[in-house]
């Protein structure tokens, strides 16, 4: 199994928001929801490049700041008619660690 | 005068014969130049070599402008449609300043003045027409030529010669012989080099070919007010003076002294060279549905020189229709093309009074029902005309704003509303509503999103039957929001009916079902404190929903001032680092610069922070700010840091600027100190919360410099000590005057009024409604009952909530040294380069 990528500690993260992560050489937005858990999606909104870390969210979705176009924050498939993001595996390790998995595991 | 110039370029190498058709097109006016663009856009360059001639020694020009330059409103310059390049540009030999004098028909060659012979394959006849002259005694001089100060209005040397007659130092007096539109237009452009104007016109009203008679008795009313001394049913029998005009004789009433005479008496077409070249010319030169000459193969004819049907036209937009039809033949892009004649519609501002009037000018039959609204003391005239339930003419004076829907009525014989009097008036509905079902399926209703008419219906269609519905997934009105109502309106016909009622529209924000006074009973009644406190007491399954949170966050510190718990994630990206977010992901970054006034310390700063984060683009905004663009977040602490400077709030639903214009101090017509009361206005207000933006501007005299009349809230200061607060502008997405909430004569009461009005707007206004729907929306007389008369008892109450908003008045760029939350300012785009916004 793949061991992922360790990004630090969740608390640079603030609940209810994203911040931005560049993992390999790809652009990945991690998002911690209100109640704790992490999301990740790629970073770029797929419109017009929009920075999707800055976007506000709540459980289901995040809205891209530039357009408001709306993606799913567990698939990244797009409520609005935008092409998806990339979602990632995520979550804390038992030293509050995100651990953010690329690919298949 | 400059020579006669010509111009080529672009021939083809020696040895490669040139297989195109000979295209020659005399005339260079307004349709001789279009009939040529319509025939390049059709590859015409492909087909034809082009030659134009002109008479007058310049590139094409916009003769309805001619007005304006008199005026002085343009330059001679502003007003050319295409300079010489153009000709360049496109290879076409232009002959300017020189005239064709004959065509032989038989051997296909034109004759010009200077000596040229030019063969044609296709001849197209644009001479246009001429001011005509009425008969009048004194009108030449002995040498035939005609007497100095008399003049035409109808080329730009006419228009240059008017200007420098006028601006002789003794010169005072102008007669305008014509009450037409251009008699008018002269009169009113004359006026603004300080001449006293008569105007002699021969029919009994002014403007006869485009209204009746009790139009123009109203027209004649805002004309005589604007000082023009107007003479109807009048003749000019003589022109005065012996080597100069001294005057002008009537046929039965007095002289009138003068120093120039204007010759506005209609126009008529230029068929000489026609006539001399054998063609069938009647009142013009005649031509078929195709704008072909009769009886003529290759020579087309177009403009103010044709006769099409027994009409001649001296108007553009016919000219329009000619000309592309001209150019389907010619090209043989549409051979089955036909131009059937022009409905003439005119809309034009005539001496500063709008004026709209197409088809029948009053009733003709029995049966026509007349429909007419007078109002002369505000300049106001309305006349409909109406046969067998559709518009057969319409007449509109000084108020034009169904002018859209009612020239639509007019051209299409769309059918007419039972309820006559909505023709005229918008009587609550919306204006446009009439044109959905005849919008093209390509038509864009979203210009921010390019969507089209055909992406809503099909979403419809697909079984999505909401207003919203059809908004989120196609993204329509999800820009500006200026199209919402269009929205509306194609998601509702394309429905046809089963439009389901969209319970979230009176929704204040999507995820929670109460309107905006219940929701605000519900926050109080219950002490919620917090947007997610919000959510998890009202919203359905206490699920927060990310569209709703900046419109709760913004509500409650309006709400709750200093008790408002401030949960950063509610904020959108802007008010989280206080910053404008552009497209490439960058922030711009503007301080605080009240009322538009800077020092030279404030500007070195800038300069030097400017210089020192290597600020890509330094621009000036519409608010009168300095912005600095293209910083990245990451950035934006220092940036604060070094400028330190508080936030000029550029980028929130907020309180924005007061723009202002210099004011008293300086200005040699300002009556009141705008530039000190808009700085106190802007330190008073910095910052608060709102529905949406809201743009100032107090203006030191009724000449607005600072654009009040276009604010969410705009002051101008009128004679006597008296200040006129407007609310409702806007010259944004929408473009609207603000309406008069009231006039007062002390500075303090316009700030107690503004903070009123402000705190009314924020408590009462849907989220995201600007002051320009919510005015009207809510209506003048109702706002000026309760924030000025305080008819509801409101006023201690509303003045009191803005003056804890302003007390909690923090600067938030206090935070740039302590970062609210972990990464705050960390990038969002850590490795790549996003597209740039272009820097100049």
């Amino acid at each position: 199994m793949n061991a992922g990528y360790n990004l630090g500690p969740v608390d640079q993260v603030p609940f209810g928001e994203g911040r931005a992560f560049g993992v390999d050489g790809v652009q990945v937005a991690v998002f911690r929801l209100r109640d704790g858990s992490l999301r990740a999606l790629s970073a770029v909104c797929p419109h017009k490049g929009g920075p999707i870390a800055d976007g506000t969210i709540d459980q289901d979705l995040v809205l891209c700041p530039l357009h408001q176009n709306a993606f799913r924050l567990d698939t990244g498939c797009s409520t609005t008619g935008a092409e998806p993001l990339t979602s990632y595996d995520v979550q804390t390790d038992n030293h509050q660690n995100i651990i953010l998995r690329m690919s298949a595991w | 005068m400059p020579g006669p110039v010509s111009l080529t370029k672009g021939r083809r190498p020696p040895g490669k014969p040139d297989t195109r058709r000979r295209l020659v097109v005399i005339g260079n006016g307004m349709a001789g130049a279009r009939a040529v663009e319509e025939i390049l856009a059709r590859g015409g360059a492909e087909q034809f070599t082009i030659t134009m001639f002109g008479d007058e020694p310049y590139g094409n020009y916009n003769r309805i402008m001619l007005s304006h330059v008199l005026s002085g409103e343009e330059s001679d310059a502003d007003i050319f449609l295409n300079s010489l390049h153009w000709y360049q540009d496109n290879n076409i030999t232009l002959h300017a300043g020189v005239r064709v004098e004959r065509i032989d028909r038989f051997t296909k060659y034109v004759f010009a003045n200077n000596g040229h012979v030019v063969p044609y394959d296709v001849l197209i006849i644009a001479t246009g027409s001429q001011s005509f002259m009425p008969p009048m005694d004194g009108l030449y001089t002995p040498s035939g030529s005609i007497k100095p100060g008399v003049f035409t209005f109808r080329t730009i040397d006419d228009t240059r010669n008017m200007v420098e007659h006028a601006q002789y130092e003794d010169h005072y007096r102008a007669v305008v012989i014509g009450g037409g539109l251009l008699g008018l237009e002269a009169a009113r452009g004359l006026q603004s080099h300080g001449i006293e104007v008569d105007v002699v016109h021969s029919g009994a009203h002014l403007m006869n070919a485009q209204m009746g008679p009790d139009g123009g008795a109203i027209l004649r009313r805002s004309v005589e007010a604007l000082g023009i001394r107007v003479h109807t049913g009048s003749r000019t029998t003589a022109v005065l003076g012996a080597d100069r005009v001294t005057g002008v004789r009537l046929r039965d009433r007095p002289d009138i002294a003068c120093d120039m005479v204007v010759v506005a008496a209609g126009i008529r077409p230029n068929v000489d060279l026609a006539v001399l070249s054998g063609l069938h010319v009647e009142r013009a030169t005649v031509v078929d549905d195709q704008l072909r000459v009769v009886d003529e193969d290759s020579i087309y004819a177009v403009g103010e020189c044709v006769q099409h049907r027994g009409e001649v036209y001296g108007l553009v937009a016919p000219l329009w229709e000619q000309a592309a039809v001209l150019a389907d033949h010619v090209t043989g892009a549409d051979t089955t093309a036909a131009y059937l004649g022009s409905r003439t519609a005119t809309k034009l501002k005539v001496a500063g009074v709008e004026v709209a009037s197409m088809g029948l000018t009053g009733p003709e039959r029995e049966t026509d029902e007349h429909i007419v609204f007078s109002e002369p003391s505000r300049g106001v005239f309305k006349s409909i005309v109406i046969r067998d339930n559709k518009m057969v003419g319409a007449t509109l004076l000084g108020d034009s704003r169904k002018v859209a829907y009612l020239t639509q009525a007019f051209d299409k014989g769309l059918p007419l509303p039972e309820e006559r009097i909505s023709l005229m008036f918008d009587l609550g509905g919306p204006a446009e509503e009439q044109g959905v079902a005849e919008l093209s399926d390509d038509a864009q209703v979203c210009n921010c999103n390019g969507v089209s008419k055909k992406s809503l219906v099909d979403v419809v269609r697909g079984g999505c039957n909401t207003v919203a519905g059809a908004m989120d997934a196609t993204r329509a009105g999800k820009g500006c929001g200026s199209c919402k109502l269009l929205v509306k309106q194609v998601v509702e016909w394309a429905a046809d009916g089963s439009v389901e009622e969209d319970p979230a529209a009176s929704y204040y924000v999507p995820g929670i079902p109460l309107d905006k006074a219940s929701l605000m009973a519900a926050i109080r009644k219950q002490g919620l404190r917090s947007v997610s406190a919000v959510f998890a007491a009202l919203a359905p399954g206490s699920a927060e929903d990310a569209k709703s949170k900046m419109g709760l966050a913004s509500l409650m510190k309006m709400m709750l001032a200093d008790q408002y718990i401030d949960e950063r994630d509610a904020r959108f990206i802007n008010d989280r680092v206080h910053a404008n977010i552009q497209r490439d992901g960058t922030f711009s970054v503007v301080p605080q610069m009240k009322g538009g006034v800077t020092s030279v310390q404030q500007l070195r700063r800038i300069a030097d922070v400017a210089e020192k984060h290597n600020i890509p683009l330094i621009k000036l905004t519409g608010g009168q700010r300095i912005d600095l663009l293209g910083v990245p977040k990451e950035d934006l602490p220092q940036v604060w840091a070094d400028l330190d400077m508080p936030s000029g709030y550029a980028y929130g639903k907020s309180f924005r600027t007061v723009k202002t214009c210099v004011g008293k101090d300086f200005c040699r017509y300002g009556t009141g100190d705008s530039t000190k009361l808009g700085i106190e206005i802007e330190s008073q207000f910095q910052g608060i919360e709102a529905p949406a933006k809201l743009k100032l501007a107090v203006s030191g005299c009724p000449r607005n410099c600072a654009e009040s009349l276009v604010k969410d809230v705009g002051v101008v200061a009128v004679e006597g000590g008296r200040w006129e607060i407007y609310v409702g502008g806007a010259a944004g997405a929408h473009i609207r005057k603000g309406d008069l909430l009231a006039s007062v004569d002390d500075p303090e009461k316009v700030k107690v009024l503004t903070g009123r009005f402000m705190q009314y707007y924020r408590e009462n206004a849907n989220w995201l409604e600007r002051t320009y729907s919510f005015v009207p929306r809510v209506g003048i007389d109702h706002i000026r009952a309760v924030v000025v008369d305080d008819a509801q008892g409101l006023a201690a109450g509303l003045d009191a909530a803005m003056q804890a908003s302003v007390d909690s008045y923090v600067d938030p760029w206090t935070e740039r040294d302590d970062p609210l939350t972990p990464g705050q300012f960390r990038t969002s785009l850590p490795l790549t380069v996003l597209p740039q916004v272009p820097v100049r």
